[in-house]
């Protein structure tokens, strides 16, 4: 395809860039200067770039697109892209969030701000890398290697506790990526080649299947991350710098649900269905638990993650009903997500670059003297409880009406989160932004500058467009959505009279 | 014409909500109160076209979400139902737009109030036109939003804040439910389009599916759980403890929202899926009891109340009830028409009270009123005419609507007819008393207000009274020109199949009800009358002795049946003590404890991990990643060069 060399451009643009700050010289006022608009420039030039893939995408066929093969390590890695309508929205998602990004840092990092953009630049590559590989050793080196610059980035530029919470995203992905590891090999070894496609259509057998979904299970749980493997997310979150937490919200969570959706129910698709019962359990579990605890949190951030853990339990719970409405639900609440929880967590970044506190309770009347960020904030909030009209809408009660169809129970327990979902977010806003303004501190707080302006307006249009009109983004979902659920069955199918074979063998 | 009346509030609300500050005050009153009244004057336009001509429409707008077999659109869908429900809710909002003007003039936030104001209007004329179930449900989060928003509009005020949130929150319980009926609804018909579930409705009713386990009917269970959603929305019996609360927004909003408009869109919904329940029995049945609970509950409350919008609050919660066990027994159209009429005189009721209120410094405890007939006349005027509308004077609105409803009741063999037709006649005795006891408390005998407090008060402007003598003009008369229409001879050309009836039309039957019946709610309100003049004007130490001879029973009402307090206990508490259960002993010390900090300790002694725990130490985390990384390259390189 002539336009295969995007997905390259996509990659190399923000290395290249990351080569260019890295040579900056100068007096230290001059290079910070001119690494923020090297790095503002290098995304949105890659957000254009991301743009124009979305618009140049087929969404008429589930065949990857924009495919680029290359040889690369020896021939065991081969530098191997291409996307298909699950994976390409991803792409555009990371794009859309970096330039955000970085315009989040522009005043709140002083100290090492070259090395700063320079570990936020490697991390797009790796995080679009992740979205376009159609390679599995590709995959897995993007998929660990994105992990470095985002421990630098809470390590370096992190809160007072910053250490513990690197610490702990460490120990958890190092579990996760040691048994996928393992994983990776074994299919390699046993299907002879590492193309995803090529091990797409593999059939693996059946009993190895659990095992390799299990250990893919590992990784991906930690990465969304799902119950009880969760608890590293609201440290990592209250220690990080506020757009270490956008990326870790918008896209690095998505690299659990996008892996499920590569690899776990297409590769694998006997062992998800004897294990969706796992899933659903632990989904559910995750949607309440973490809803209740949520509405016990003292810090800002803290309630923003464990709703992220909510959120997260509904695209688990969709992606594994395995219908239409659910998986297609899933990937339009993991995409709204990135730009909610994105959005949260910059309205959480605003008042804590004026106050340096996250504690609720230092806050509240906030809408005295910061009317505007009331209302933005008040927007993302109803996006989060999920209000028809916003994105959060369609991708939860597409989710819910997929979980129906599986189970009335999913449906029953997972629309609970609908209620607590509303209780924790209205009683943050409340303590926050309304009452009266009584704390010396705030009473000289100033509202959104033109630059906090310019990175939530556009937050604001794709809540309220995701939410209005989502067709642009269902619409290049579904081709390839069908397929993965096509293939799906006929392996389901597949399977079946054999099951029936060994039944009736073992009767005589 | 049918997209601008829906849409001419959201233009209003983009403006005002946007450009508010910019523009001002009075053009954000201007372009809101302009556009809802030109959709007012439209939809009266449509009222003759549609539920007089026999016509209807279905307009499609635009495509919302497709995602395999589940479709649905923003689109509309205009029948009778729809058009009555459209006039009154553009005719009530404009009214309050321009009542406003007046009630708000001293406040700083009016571009917001009036943005706020018609973005309700809008959500509300969705709801009123959806021709799916989703639409429908984003007008009905739509209006929870704008009333959490106005309920709060004095954010200053902790309990404005905690009443909005209780709104939203107990509303959200009723979605729940509503919820739910949706997904089941899309799994047993595989749409969501009103129109093709009630033609597919016949062939599924009587059959059994699957629902948490345990086999159901299936259309009792769907219009059961719809019915959740009604009862939060429309406060009935167990989920309606926020709308007396809602009170702590401004008298307009009340006045709108949680009297005319938003509160009937439960009964709203239920008369719309007609063609659902009618092959439900047991969920008519359970409409007709709830109905009847809340019609009942909530006078005995209002008997006791002090705070002059408390009163009205628990007037509405009762007179939703009387929709509501209209609707149980199949009279959907009395229900309508008690709900056209009750938007007139409950309307002027609240913006009366909001005149009281405004008259007396925003006094609200109507034990520091009394005597103010002579100080403000035309207000008193309007609340004479909006009471004897709401206890059911004959000739009034409320006699015809309210009066038809109680008979249908009692003509009705259904499930529960009887439970609602007493507790509607009982109910009925007890209206009559509280209202009077309002008026009586509030305008008659000696004075208790504040002596300067007193002496200023006065008539509210013109651009407050205009409203109250056109709601009182509809108070008196919609009763005599429109109860043909509804609930009259020409009803069937008039409701032209937007409302559905299996068997027999039990309104025919309630014209034929012995005289006796029809003379009942008369003697009823005839007796509260009587006796809130006995207590109220002859004895007023009465009511106070028997408050305290009866001291157990007149706190029980007082504090609304122990609602709040119940709930609290059983669900608001436990919620935060389990959530914060879960985060430090959950969380912290069984995931955290067994996990990673465990692992850690494990690894490193207590002293060393302190030393070691310094910064510069996630390097080495990277470091040790990076290593990983490359001895796989290197391991699959040396495989490659081996093969």
């Amino acid at each position: 395809m002539s336009e295969s060399w995007i997905l390259t451009a996509l990659l190399v643009l923000p290395l290249g860039m990351a080569f260019l700050i890295l040579i900056i010289r100068g007096d230290e006022e001059t290079v910070n200067k001119n690494a923020r608009h090297a790095a503002l420039w290098g995304t949105l030039f890659n957000l254009g770039t991301s743009l124009l893939l979305w618009a140049k995408f087929d969404p008429t066929t589930a065949d990857f697109q924009f495919v680029q093969k290359l040889e690369w390590i020896g021939d065991v890695v081969p530098y191997h892209l291409g996307v298909d309508g699950i994976s390409v929205l991803f792409i555009v998602l990371t794009a859309f969030l970096m330039p955000i990004c970085i315009l989040a840092s522009w005043n709140s990092i002083q100290v090492r701000v070259k090395e700063y953009m320079i570990a936020f630049l490697v991390l797009e590559t790796t995080m679009i890398g992740v979205f376009a590989s159609l390679d599995l050793f590709l995959f897995y080196l993007f998929f660990e290697g994105g992990l470095i610059p985002m421990f630098l980035i809470i390590g370096i530029w992190g809160g007072a506790n910053r250490v513990y919470a690197s610490f702990k995203f460490f120990l958890y992905t190092l579990l996760g990526s040691v048994f996928m590891l393992l994983a990776v090999l074994y299919m390699y070894f046993a299907a002879g080649t590492s193309d995803i496609t090529l091990l797409l259509q593999y059939d693996f057998d059946p009993g190895a299947q659990k095992w390799l979904w299990l250990a893919f299970l590992a990784s991906f749980a930690v990465k969304m991350p799902m119950w009880p493997v969760h608890t590293w997310l609201p440290d990592a979150h209250v220690e990080a710098p506020t757009a270490g937490s956008v990326i870790l919200a918008g896209v690095l969570l998505k690299m659990g649900g996008y892996g499920f959706l590569r690899f776990s129910i297409p590769m694998f698709p006997l062992a998800s269905q004897e294990f969706a019962w796992l899933i659903f359990a632990l989904s559910l579990i995750a949607i309440v638990y973490t809803s209740l605890v949520a509405l016990a949190q003292e810090d800002m951030k803290k309630l923003i993650a464990y709703s992220s853990i909510a959120h997260m339990g509904f695209v688990t719970l969709g992606l594994f009903v395995l219908n239409t409405q659910g998986v297609e639900g899933a990937i339009f609440q993991m995409l709204s997500h990135g730009i909610i929880a994105a959005a949260l967590f910059l309205i959480v970044g605003v008042v804590y670059d004026r106050l340096h506190s996250r504690e609720i309770s230092r806050y509240g009347g906030l809408v005295h003297i910061m009317p505007r960020y009331a209302v933005f904030f008040m927007v993302f909030t109803l996006a989060s409880v999920g209000l028809p009209g916003t994105s959060g809408f369609v991708g939860e009660i597409l989710v819910l009406f997929g979980a129906y169809k599986a189970s009335s129970l999913l449906a029953f327990v997972a629309a609970t989160g609908l209620v607590l979902g509303a209780a924790y977010m209205l009683y943050l806003y409340r303590r926050v932004i309304y009452g009266d303004l009584e704390k010396e501190d705030l009473k000289d707080m100033l509202d959104l500058s033109p630059r906090e302006m310019a990175i939530f307006v556009p937050l604001v249009a794709v809540v309220l467009w995701m939410g209005i009109y989502p067709a642009p983004v269902l619409d290049v979902l579904h081709v390839s959505v069908d397929n993965l659920l096509a293939n799906y069955n006929a392996a389901i199918a597949a399977s079946e009279p054999v099951v029936e074979a060994v039944a009736a063998g073992g009767a005589h | 014409m049918y997209k601008a009346i829906v849409f001419l509030p959201l233009m209003g609300f983009l403006i005002a909500g946007l450009f508010g500050r910019a523009i001002g005050t009075r053009a954000s009153q201007v372009v809101t109160t302009g556009s809802v009244l030109l959709s007012a004057l439209l939809s009266i336009v449509a009222f003759f076209d549609v539920a007089l001509g026999g016509n209807t429409y279905s307009i499609a707008v635009m495509q919302w979400v497709q995602s395999g077999d589940l479709v649905f659109d923003w689109a509309l869908k205009i029948d009778t139902l729809t058009v009555v429900m459209l006039v009154v809710v553009t005719l009530v909002s404009g009214l309050v737009h321009v009542y406003s003007i007046g009630y708000m003039s001293h406040d700083p936030h009016n571009p917001r109030f009036f943005a706020y104001l018609s973005l309700f209007t809008f959500s509300m004329l969705m709801l009123v036109t959806a021709d799916n179930f989703l639409q429908m449900f984003f007008g009905w989060e739509g209006v929870g939003l704008t009333s959490y928003l106005l309920i709060g509009f004095w954010y200053k005020r902790p309990a404005a804040n905690a009443a909005a949130i209780k709104a939203f929150i107990v509303n959200r319980i009723g979605d729940f439910g509503f919820a739910l009926g949706l997904f089941a609804t899309f799994m047993v018909f595989g749409t969501v389009h009103l129109d093709t579930i009630f033609a597919a409705v016949p062939d599924v009713a009587g059959s059994s599916f699957l629902f948490l386990g345990y086999s159901f009917d299936v259309m009792n269970t769907i219009c059961l759980l719809l019915f959740v959603g009604a009862m939060g929305k429309s406060a009935q019996f167990g989920l309606h403890t926020w709308l007396p609360d809602a009170m702590e927004g401004p008298t307009p909003v009340s006045a709108l929202i949680h009297a005319a408009t938003m509160v009937t869109a439960g009964v709203f919904l239920v008369a719309r899926c007609s063609p659902m329940f009618e092959y439900a029995p047991v969920a008519l049945a359970a409409v007709a009891i709830v109905g009847g609970v809340t019609a009942i509950f909530a006078a005995t409350v209002g008997l006791v109340q002090n705070d002059i919008k408390r009163v009205i609050a628990y007037s509405t919660c009762s007179q939703l009830g009387y929709m509501f066990f209209a609707l149980g027994v199949s009279a959907y159209g009395a229900a309508i028409f008690h709900l056209f009429t009750h938007a007139f005189f409950k309307a002027l009721l609240f913006l009366g009270a909001g005149a009281v209120i405004h008259a007396m410094s925003d006094e609200q405890d109507m034990r520091k009123m009394g005597g103010l007939r002579k100080m403000i006349p035309g207000t008193y005027i309007m609340m004479v005419i909006g009471t004897i509308a709401l206890t059911g004077f004959p000739g009034t609105a409320g006699f015809f609507s309210k009066d038809m409803v109680i008979e249908t009741a009692y003509a009705s063999t259904a499930t529960g007819s009887e439970f609602a037709f007493v507790m509607g006649i009982f109910a009925a005795l007890m209206t009559s008393f509280y209202s009077w006891r309002l008026m009586f408390m509030t305008f008659h005998g000696h004075t208790r207000a504040d002596e300067a407090v007193f002496r200023k008060a006065h008539d509210a402007p013109a651009s407050m009274m205009i409203p109250l003598a056109v709601l009182a003009t509809g108070a008196l008369l919609a009763g005599v020109f429109f109860s043909d229409l509804f609930i009259g001879e020409g009803r069937d050309g008039f409701w032209n199949g937007s409302l559905f009836i299996l068997g027999d039309d039990i309104i025919d039957a309630a014209h034929h009800v012995p005289f006796v019946v029809k003379l009942l709610p008369f003697i009823a309100m005839l007796t509260g009358f009587l006796l809130a003049y006995q207590f109220y004007i002859r004895r007023p130490a009465m009511p106070g002795a028997l408050a305290k001879r009866f001291s157990g029973l007149y706190a029980f009402l007082l504090n609304k049946w122990y609602f709040d307090e119940l709930y609290d206990f059983l669900f608001v508490r436990p919620a935060f003590r389990i959530g914060r259960f879960l985060w430090k002993r959950g969380d912290g010390r069984i995931i955290d404890g067994f996990g990673p900090d465990g692992i850690s300790a494990l690894v490193l002694s207590v002293a060393r991990r302190a030393r070691a725990l310094q910064s510069g130490y996630v390097y080495h985390y990277a470091f040790a990643m990076l290593v990983g990384v490359v001895l796989l390259v290197t391991y699959l390189l040396a495989m490659s060069g081996g093969a």
